[in-house]
């Protein structure tokens, strides 16, 4: 099992969801982040004065996926998020070591 | 066959009748002259209380306005400050107040009589109830336009007993001034022939004065400047609600400016077209301003311009013609933008540009109103409208810095650097206005997080600017 972390623009994720659905990905765990990378803030006006934003706004979603999933969610990601600007987001895989369902106390595989 | 017969005996009844009338003498204006007073009276009552309600609902856009346009962690001690200077403002108005304002007067100066509304008898004339009414709306706009640029760093006591003073004292006097014989005093100012139709220099100068004496005192707040003295915003929480406010404000004029006749007639016409037009091209010249300095047409000069058009047009009202309103109320959008500008570099924070509007723009249209006079201008009508600028800016200013320095040496008016940072919600009035969402910690010092619960140590943690460079 692997945890895939993928940080992507907020207008994006619908159509990941969609894509992730389409190719077989049961559950997800989205939250509203904010963080700067590459592509660093931007300069907004307020009543006159300017000022540097360095945080935007992204959406991060939480997935777990059995590890041979874990390719064909990348690439899914990866061509459904891709703007081709800067600030398009990251994906993140890591192990996980064990998972639970809390209604019926199943583990692993059968838990995600 | 009957019914023809029917019908010619209905038709010969109403002739007959019809002559019968023409018999008695046709009723004329000067013979029906108590009745059309009569209908007169009574629209004048009218139309008085009906712009009263208008002018009284500008409470909601000041304090809109001011929510929109301050961090969601002080919006419970914005509502408190704008409930409570009308209501407290309503009792010193009517104990106080009123008697300064428009009783008799031997010196020109203020007026001794009619405290406690004490003109009214129960079989007496009403009108002094209409125009009382009329009246402490008015005193409770000059009152609520100080609470915007005093936002966010006041302590609630002492900005109840500013609210005291403001309707009680510093409004009334000035107004006697210019106002008094509108019932029965009779200021040294209107003796001179000032022109102040609805209060740009009564109402929002006062106002605006007040409000820079309060954030002179005050001093700016937490993070609003660098270290190196560099300006660093602080956003506004919610925009559509500030604009909400702008638009109650515009529709409230609507009763400030032609209600101000007090009487049900015609030229209420003109002064509804001019308080209009002033307010769009107030609008559209900020909106150009704001588009040529910053690249971008914004939201917060936009609206400040439809205001600075507004309370521009308000001396000029009724004694100018709708295209000069509209260069008024365009002159007062191209001011307040620079206008603004000019008092955040100087260091007076005024989080929603009160000072500007209300203050500068008053000015500006007590002057225009001299300039555009429809029935012709001189250096006489320009230089007491000048005086007049000056008399208010002389008294308010003045007599608002002593109340707020007085204050803050008795009991305080400025909140702990604590307390600020933790929002004077939860500080002064032990809630918070948006339980249920999350609140942006976007730009300049951290908001709450978390519910109250979490208490004050969660101000420690959110002290470092939530953005850097």
């Amino acid at each position: 099992m692997k945890k895939i972390e993928s940080i992507i623009k907020p207008f994006k994720l619908d159509d990941v969801k969609d894509a992730l659905n389409r190719i077989g990905v049961a559950g997800m765990t989205v939250s509203e982040v904010k963080g700067f990378g590459r592509q660093r803030g931007h300069k907004e006006i307020y009543r006159g004065a300017e000022y540097q934003t360095d945080f935007v706004p992204k959406v991060k979603i939480d997935l777990i996926v059995d590890s041979d999933m874990v390719d064909k969610v990348v690439s899914t990601i990866t061509d459904v998020a891709n703007t081709g600007s800067v600030g398009d987001g990251k994906i993140f895989v890591m192990p996980i070591e064990g998972a639970y369902r809390i209604r019926t106390g199943e583990s692993g595989k059968d838990a995600i | 066959m009957k019914s023809k017969a029917f019908i010619l005996l209905i038709l010969a009844t109403l002739m007959t009748a019809s002559v019968a009338m023409a018999a008695d003498p046709e009723p004329t204006a000067i013979t029906n002259k108590e009745a059309i007073d009569l209908v007169q009276t009574h629209a004048n009552y009218l139309w008085t209380l009906v712009a009263a309600a208008l002018v009284f609902f500008m409470q909601a856009g000041f304090a809109m306005v001011e929510a929109g346009f301050t961090r969601a962690k002080n919006s419970i001690n914005i509502m408190m400050k704008n409930l409570m200077d009308f209501s407290i403002g309503s009792i010193a108005f009517w104990a106080i107040g009123f008697g300064i304002m428009f009783g008799a007067t031997s010196s020109g100066w203020f007026g001794t009589t009619g405290f406690f509304l004490s003109d009214f008898t129960p079989d007496g004339d009403p009108w002094v109830l209409a125009f009382w009414m009329f009246q402490v709306v008015f005193a409770a706009t000059a009152a609520t336009i100080v609470s915007g640029a005093m936002a966010e760093r006041t302590k609630f006591t002492g900005y109840i007993i500013y609210s005291i003073f403001v309707s009680g004292l510093i409004y009334p006097v000035f107004g006697s001034w210019a106002w008094g014989s509108l019932f029965n005093g009779s200021g040294w100012l209107e003796g001179f022939g000032f022109i102040d139709f609805a209060g740009s220099t009564v109402v929002h100068s006062v106002g605006g004065w007040a409000a820079l004496a309060g954030a002179i005192v005050l001093g700016p707040r937490l993070g609003k400047y660098t270290k190196d003295g560099k300006i660093k915003p602080i956003m506004g929480h919610n925009i559509p609600l500030a604009a909400l406010g702008v638009f109650i404000l515009w529709l409230g004029w609507f009763g400030f400016n032609p209600g101000s006749t007090t009487t049900a007639d015609t030229s209420i016409a003109m002064i509804f077209v001019n308080t209009n037009l002033a307010a769009a091209a107030g609008a559209c010249l900020a909106m150009i301003v704001s588009w040529m300095k910053f690249g971008k047409p914004e939201v917060g000069m936009s609206l400040n311009g439809a205001l600075a058009g507004l309370v521009g047009i308000t001396a000029g009202c009724a004694n100018v013609s709708p295209s000069s309103a509209i260069i008024i109320g365009a002159v007062a959008g191209v001011i307040v933008v620079f206008s603004v500008m000019f008092f955040e570099k100087i260091k007076v924070d005024d989080p929603v540009g009160a000072v500007s509007v209300h203050g500068v723009c008053g000015a500006w249209g007590t002057l225009a109103a001299g300039i555009f006079n429809i029935g012709g201008t001189s250096a006489a009508i320009i230089g007491v409208q000048i005086l007049g600028v000056a008399a208010c800016f002389l008294w308010t200013f003045p007599a608002a810095f002593l109340m707020f320095k007085l204050i803050d040496k008795t009991i305080g008016l400025r909140v702990s650097p604590e307390e600020e940072l933790e929002g004077l919600d939860y500080t002064e009035h032990g809630g918070i206005a948006y339980p249920d969402f999350g609140v942006s910690t976007h730009g300049g010092i951290s908001s709450i997080t978390g519910t109250p619960s979490s208490g004050l140590p969660s101000y420690a943690a959110s002290t470092k600017p939530a953005t850097q460079s």
